[in-house]
């Protein structure tokens, strides 16, 4: 009687296109599918994991082909046809099930490898997998060391540490001039889309205050709104630069918007409080020469994106680390699970009774000397056949086929009664 | 041996220790490293401290007459201003360079002769130990700004250039920075304000008003006091800040450590 296979199916981003994405994607939360997963009988134990850039159920059984069909039936079916499922769906057995979880969750299989959020998402997911009672001990076992898997990554590697797009290396750099950006205050100039989004990360860092400046004044207000701070006209850019520290310059003049000798009379009114200017505007709004005054730090595009390269080549370096520390708890789990079998706990059940009968024999042989090589034969009979007889329920119980309790649990219940998974705390 | 010198050597290579840990955390970046490389370090502190107060009562004076006891006492200064620093502010790898320093001049304390010399007549009067002390001390503020200066020129430059190498992640923000030399100006200038007064009157008190000494040590420290007073007055009435305070404070403290040498070029032709 074999174990279960632990099976992965799934799609993600880098599998499938985003329009075959949107359809398999399960918006209407998990309780409904994990029900439908449950009238499976197919399937022991399950658990299902969406977000927006993957689907993935992961679930033991015994028969996998018969599994894997009802599965996608269930899920998919009448969403797309089956032949488009196949062509993008994965499948992992076992170790390259396990394996599969713990990238994920470290978030090595993230789109943006290092972000934090998967790890969440994955939380969630098991939590209603739980509340369902559809894992079960394999599962909640392995879904748990994802968990700390994923914290051994983040502790023993700076996987998630360096900013890898254009917005975070401006919030990363402002950290580094400003140090706290809480009482900042940022100033855009042109209402376009990047400029939105670099506003919306800084204002996530808590920044105090969005002053938006653009051509039409309507658009500026607009945005203004958005971030609750107020609009002001390009003809008073120059005053407000005493207010503001960041300024982020996005608009789509050809000439430049502030030169060095706009800026440099500020600085004296600012007291040489720091200056950082942003300029993410292609042709540039912002004359160069304006990074050479004290206190003013000016990046353009081409700067961010050199940061954004550095840290992704930091990032490359740290995932190799990260993938190694993966590989690692991977074996380690396998492992546990190839012992969660009736045959290896029945073996080292018996090991242990022999070895321990075999030591307190030669403890209490040692001390008596007087015996007779008859009376030595018959204590350590005695012994031996004590030991069997303490195990003899213990193996019944995980041999026989119990009804209501689970092989698997069996298992595991004696395991852990006789500490088999640890045995060096035994002492 | 004297008891003294043993608790002067086994806080010797306490900071060398400590210096050691806090260089593999600036390397590694581990932060474990750095938790041991502060209990050291604050362990070291602790001796050195031992060793002072031992040293006063074997020479039954302030150890601060001969060059041994002069930059001891300099490095202990440093040592706990930094440490008086840490409980306030936190500045990242700050304490790596600060240490750094502090093993420099417990390297030269060391080298010196570290004998007992008897007081001359001048330094019996009450008031040398508190202008000396008081000097000192604001002598180790000024350093530790010094050090603050440095490390804002190195991030700064990064940060400017835009090529982000070795110091970029290590170091805190320029914010942090200028804080930190900003906080230990505003200690060590008074300090040293009162060093100097306190300096004047002892001076006035031994010397009666007459043969006033026109020695280098005393044209330094004037000058040097007038560095770091212009440094001060532009600081807080011009908004100064960023690179060139940094510049302005390691080029002051250019100035204190001349001051010292002809103090201490004084004090050893004295102990010979």
């Amino acid at each position: 009687m074999g174990r279960d296979t632990i099976v992965l199916l799934g799609v993600n981003h880098k599998t499938t296109p985003l329009a075959i994405r949107e359809k398999l994607a399960l918006s209407g939360g998990y309780e409904e599918p994990l029900a439908a997963l449950g009238r499976l009988d197919s399937l022991n134990e399950y658990y299902l994991l969406s977000t927006c850039n993957r689907v993935e159920v992961l679930f033991t059984c015994s028969d996998v082909q018969l599994a894997r069909r009802q599965v996608l039936d269930m899920l998919f079916a009448g969403r797309v046809t089956r032949k488009e499922v196949a062509g993008c769906i994965y499948q992992h057995e076992d170790e390259d099930a396990i394996q599969h979880l713990f990238l994920v969750a470290s978030s090595l299989d993230s789109m943006i490898v290092g972000e934090a959020q998967i790890l969440g998402q994955l939380k969630e997911a098991y939590r209603f997998a739980s509340e369902k009672k559809s894992s079960g001990l394999v599962l909640n076992k392995l879904l748990h060391k994802s968990f700390s898997v994923t914290k051994r990554v983040r502790t023993e590697t700076r996987i998630g540490a360096s900013a890898v797009s254009i917005s975070y290396a401006a919030v990363e750099l402002g950290r580094k001039i400003f140090g706290d950006l809480k009482d900042k205050r940022v100033m855009l100039i042109g209402a376009g889309e990047m400029a939105e989004l670099a506003a919306e990360h800084l204002v996530g860092q808590g920044v105090k205050e969005v002053v938006v400046a653009n051509r039409t004044l309507e658009r500026a207000v607009t945005l203004a709104k958005r971030f609750h701070g107020r609009a002001i006209s390009l003809e008073e850019l120059v005053d407000q630069l005493e207010h503001v520290d960041i300024i982020v310059s996005s608009t789509g003049a050809t000439e430049l918007i502030l030169t060095r000798g706009d800026v440099q009379p500020v600085m004296r009114r600012r007291r040489n409080q720091p200056l950082f200017f942003i300029d993410i505007a292609v042709p540039r709004d912002l004359d160069p020469a304006i990074n050479e005054l004290d206190n003013i730090y000016l990046y353009d595009i081409d700067d961010l994106n050199n940061v954004v390269e550095m840290n992704k080549s930091e990032r490359d370096k740290e995932a190799v680390k990260a993938a190694r520390i993966v590989d690692e708890e991977t074996y380690k789990f396998s492992s546990w699970l190839e012992n969660m079998e009736v045959t290896p706990t029945i073996i080292e059940l018996r090991t242990l009774a022999d070895q321990i009968s075999k030591k307190e024999l030669a403890r209490t042989l040692g001390r008596l000397d007087s015996l007779s090589p008859k009376e030595k034969k018959s204590i350590e009979k005695m012994a031996t056949s004590i030991a069997s007889k303490m195990l003899h329920y213990p193996l019944l119980y995980l041999k026989s086929d119990h009804h209501c309790v689970d092989q698997q649990e069996r298992i595991g219940v004696v395991r852990s009664l006789f500490n088999l998974d640890n045995p060096q705390k035994s002492e | 041996m004297s008891y003294s010198y043993l608790l002067f050597q086994i806080s010797f290579v306490g900071y060398l220790l400590a210096m050691a840990a806090y260089l593999v955390f600036f390397f590694s970046q581990k932060n474990n490293v750095r938790s041991i490389a502060r209990k050291v370090f604050f362990a070291a502190a602790i001796l050195h401290s031992a060793n002072i107060v031992a040293r006063l009562v074997e020479a039954g004076h302030t150890p601060i007459t001969s060059v041994h006891e002069t930059i001891s006492f300099f490095s202990w200064s440093i040592s706990w201003c930094y440490l008086s620093f840490r409980w306030r502010y936190t500045v990242k790898n700050f304490g790596t360079f600060a240490t750094v320093l502090v093993v420099i001049l417990m390297i030269v304390s060391a080298l010196a002769p570290h004998e007992i010399l008897p007081l001359t007549p001048t330094q019996r009067s009450w008031l040398f130990p508190v202008h000396a002390s008081l000097a000192m001390i604001a002598d180790a503020f000024l350093a530790l700004a010094c050090i603050g200066g440095i490390m804002y020129l190195l991030q700064e430059r990064e940060l400017k250039q835009k090529r982000f190498g070795f110091f970029y992640s290590r170091l805190p923000s320029l914010d942090a920075l200028d804080k930190l030399n900003q906080h230990c100006l505003s200690i060590g200038f008074p300090l040293m304000t009162l060093g100097m007064f306190t300096g004047y009157i002892w001076a006035k008190l031994i010397w009666g008003g007459r043969n006033w000494h026109w020695d280098p040590k005393i044209v330094w420290s004037m000058i040097t006091w007038f560095l770091y007073a212009a440094l001060m007055h532009q600081r807080f009435t011009m908004g100064w800040r960023g690179r060139r305070a940094a510049i302005m404070t390691i080029v002051a403290f250019m100035a204190v450590l001349l001051t010292l040498v002809f103090l201490l070029k004084g004090v050893g032709a004295h102990g010979a």
